[in-house]
């Protein structure tokens, strides 16, 4: 066996899409990887932090470094949640005891096409997806990590998958965390907008490496009730299928 | 709150953008100017041999003339008057609109002609100018346009951009020439042009603003495209330079770098047309330019934000409107929405700065930190992320509602309780599972109901990951495929 990974599960992939994590956990352990999942992980502290409660994510932060401050390595199906450890945990806990351990921590934790990619050198992970599929930049895990081609190189490597490129592949979805809830219209305006361009492309899949983008974006294409629509789905459950019939689209 | 009667600029602002963000058509000629805007945009970078070399360059004259701002704001200063120019300080809007009004009604002016100056949107100038009895004209196509159909620029640079051709006839027919039939672009601009050449030579004073204030020179930098701003600035008697005094850059040769990357980030053009150096009125033996040569150095907040170490960057900004071009909310709410002289990041990063945290806080929210904008700015600056640190400082001013810091607390109390946290993520899930099989989801009592009005409802599985975890995913090695959780 490889090297242990610390998995560590945003609050709403716990909560709403379990299966995120399943096949995060289904990719590591078919690479060999030894899995845990400290259990009294909870949420990063992203939503207060971006709603102006830094007192309020303080602590969270806190917690989030004493779970896993001991991990060799934490890996994470969001960019965005890793964008919150890696930038803004060192600025958050400037003033902490556990300043030093944040920022070691930021060190050693990635998202997972980051992760296998550039710290593993992965790019086959033994996976088959017959389809068509469109990539969505997700902001924070292109303009916080700067992840562009890591991404792209594990779904190249895929059996069978056809990867369609989409017109402003780079645009927000929309979602933004509170700013759904505050700016419904503008965020909802913006989510039609990005349909359209995953509509555009054909593709049977839009994917991504932000749970939270393919939650927003489910929910518009959702709601939109057409017949044939594209499907979302997370990089880390195309990287879990292996030979089997093919998905309904 | 304020009363029912007048709404906040927050309210107003919501009701512009839910009315905005659902209109196709407006979407539509944002998305084509946008288009033609970055296929300039991205010819113009390749020009540049190295695009980030640039922007780490203007960055740093940015950086050092903001840090030094006192000293090369002086120099400016004095250079302009041992040219026999005046330079007037004004501490905020009312200061320097009295200075100008004061200026002209002292010298007799009647009709003033201005070249595009933001500032002077910020200020509110022209309204004070007119209520002086003066008749102020906008010379810049765009914002004559826009000074014509009485409304406010929807872009720093280009004013105009949510007009199309026949808006702009059918405008041109009601206000100017009833007898214009085409809708040429080269036809409307005829127009326009007869009717401001003699605006040029009837106005007594022109007012400018300034891309740059070079310190080294004593000359105020102007890049332009249309040859008006040469005429505001040669043709009447009095040249009135109105700019913020975050301008100023130490040396001539600054511009070097900062014309073109500005000219590329603003229109995707390798320079400008005209670029414009201006040192004074006009001196013995010269053919032309004005008598009075003047420089409004206007602060209005911004001396409060060159203290605070940690967003002074947002005092280098160049005014491109790359930030706007690029930003998926402008696209989506428009330039006007924003209530404000300066829309889009840049706008919502410095409003709350300039006209107050508590009244224009909500500018820094109405944005999903995507970041784009950041990674467009010449400067570099770190947009998204000062709009995180308003949002930090709205909080700690008290400036949120009572009920959403409530919310966070007991949102930090559950978090900080792994079981606690489990328990009331299942019973949350249960809930909405049992409301929605009733057919509630969007009702009133849905908690999600505002996400519902555009999306379809979250899935709720009925066991969380970590149940998996604990059941079985922690114990066994997964071999086989693992059936949907839900």
């Amino acid at each position: 066996m490889k090297r242990i990974v610390s998995l560590f599960m945003p609050c709403f992939v716990d909560q709403l899409l379990p299966q995120v994590a399943v096949d995060t956990v289904k990719v590591l352990r078919r690479l060999k990887f030894g899995v845990d999942y400290p259990e009294d992980q909870t949420c990063c502290g992203q939503p207060a932090l971006n709603t102006g409660y830094w007192d309020e994510a303080r602590p969270c932060a806190e917690h989030f470094v004493r779970v896993f401050k001991h991990a060799d390595v934490v890996v994470s199906p969001s960019g965005s949640c890793v964008s919150m450890i890696r930038l803004f945990y060192p600025e958050l806990l400037a003033h902490s005891s556990l300043r030093a351990d944040s920022i070691a921590l930021a060190g050693r934790t990635f998202e997972l096409s980051e992760f296998l990619v550039k710290v593993e050198a992965v790019t086959e992970v033994g996976a088959t997806f017959p389809h068509t599929v469109t990539y969505h930049a997700s902001c924070h895990g292109l303009r916080e990590l700067k992840l562009r081609d890591e991404p792209l190189q594990l779904l190249r490597q895929v059996n069978g998958l056809k990867l369609i490129e989409m017109a402003r592949f780079d645009e927000c979805c929309g979602f933004g965390g509170t700013f759904a809830a505050k700016f419904s219209d503008v965020s909802g305006a913006m989510g039609n907008s990005k349909a359209e361009s995953v509509a555009a492309t054909g593709a049977e899949f839009v994917t991504a490496i932000d749970p939270s983008c393919l939650l927003h974006l489910e929910g518009i294409l959702g709601k939109a009730q057409a017949p044939k629509r594209p499907r979302t789905i997370h990089l880390a459950s195309i990287l879990a299928q292996q030979n089997q019939p093919r998905m309904r689209p | 709150m304020s009363g029912a009667a007048s709404s906040t600029a927050a309210q107003r602002f919501l009701r512009d953008a839910a009315v905005k963000s659902a209109d196709l058509t407006h979407r539509e000629v944002i998305r084509r100017g946008m288009e033609s805007y970055e296929a300039a945009h991205r010819k113009g970078r390749a020009r540049i041999q190295d695009w980030e070399a640039a922007r780490q360059r203007c960055q740093a004259i940015k950086r050092e003339a903001i840090d030094h701002l006192d000293r090369y704001l002086l120099q400016f200063e004095q250079k302009v008057i041992a040219r026999g120019g005046h330079v007037f300080w004004a501490s905020n809007s009312d200061e320097a609109c009295a200075y100008v009004r004061d200026l002209a009604t002292r010298l007799g002016v009647r009709s003033v002609v201005k070249s595009k100056s933001m500032v002077t949107e910020e200020i509110h100038l022209s309204p004070v100018l007119e209520k002086a009895g003066i008749k102020v004209w906008e010379t810049d196509l765009g914002e004559f346009i826009v000074q014509l159909r009485e409304e406010p620029p929807y872009h720093i640079v280009t004013p105009a951009m949510h007009l199309n051709r026949g808006q702009i006839a059918q405008l041109f027919r009601e206000k100017l020439d009833s007898g214009i039939t085409s809708e040429d672009p080269v036809d409307l601009m005829a127009v326009a042009r007869r009717k401001l050449r003699e605006a040029f030579f009837a106005a007594e004073m022109g007012i400018s603003g300034a891309n740059f204030l070079v310190a080294d020179e004593g000359v105020v930098a102007i890049s332009t495209n249309e040859g008006n701003g040469r005429l505001c600035t040669s043709v009447p008697r009095i040249h009135v330079v109105v700019t913020g005094i975050e301008k100023v850059i130490p040396r001539l040769e600054d511009l070097a770098v900062l014309w073109p990357v500005l000219a590329t980030s603003g229109t995707g053009q390798g320079i400008t047309t005209y670029g414009t150096l201006i040192g004074g009125a006009r001196r013995e033996g010269e053919a032309d330019g004005p008598e009075e040569f003047h420089v409004v150095l206007v602060d209005n907040g911004r001396s409060k934000l060159l203290a605070d170490r940690e967003q002074r960057e947002v005092l280098h900004c160049i005014r491109c409107g790359a930030c706007l071009n690029t930003c998926p909310v402008f696209r989506h709410i428009g330039g006007h929405t924003y209530g404000t002289a300066y829309p889009g990041p840049i706008g919502s990063v410095l409003t709350p700065h300039l006209n107050g945290i508590k009244e224009f806080k909500h500018l820094s929210y109405a944005s999903s930190l995507c970041g784009a904008c950041t990674s467009v700015c010449p400067v570099n600056i770190d947009l998204h992320h000062h709009l995180l640190q308003n949002r930090r400082n709205a909080t700690e001013a008290g400036a949120t509602k009572a009920s959403e810091r409530m919310m966070f607390r007991a949102w930090r109390f559950v978090m900080l309780h792994p079981r606690m946290y489990a328990l009331g993520g299942w019973s949350m899930r249960r809930a909405l599972r049992i409301l929605y099989g009733l057919g509630l989801a969007g009702s009133v009592l849905d908690p999600m109901r505002v996400w519902n009005r555009y999306r379809a409802p979250v899935p709720l599985p009925s066991k969380s990951f970590r149940a998996l975890w604990k059941e079985q995913l922690g114990r066994e090695e997964l071999g086989g495929n693992q059936s949907s959780a839900d």
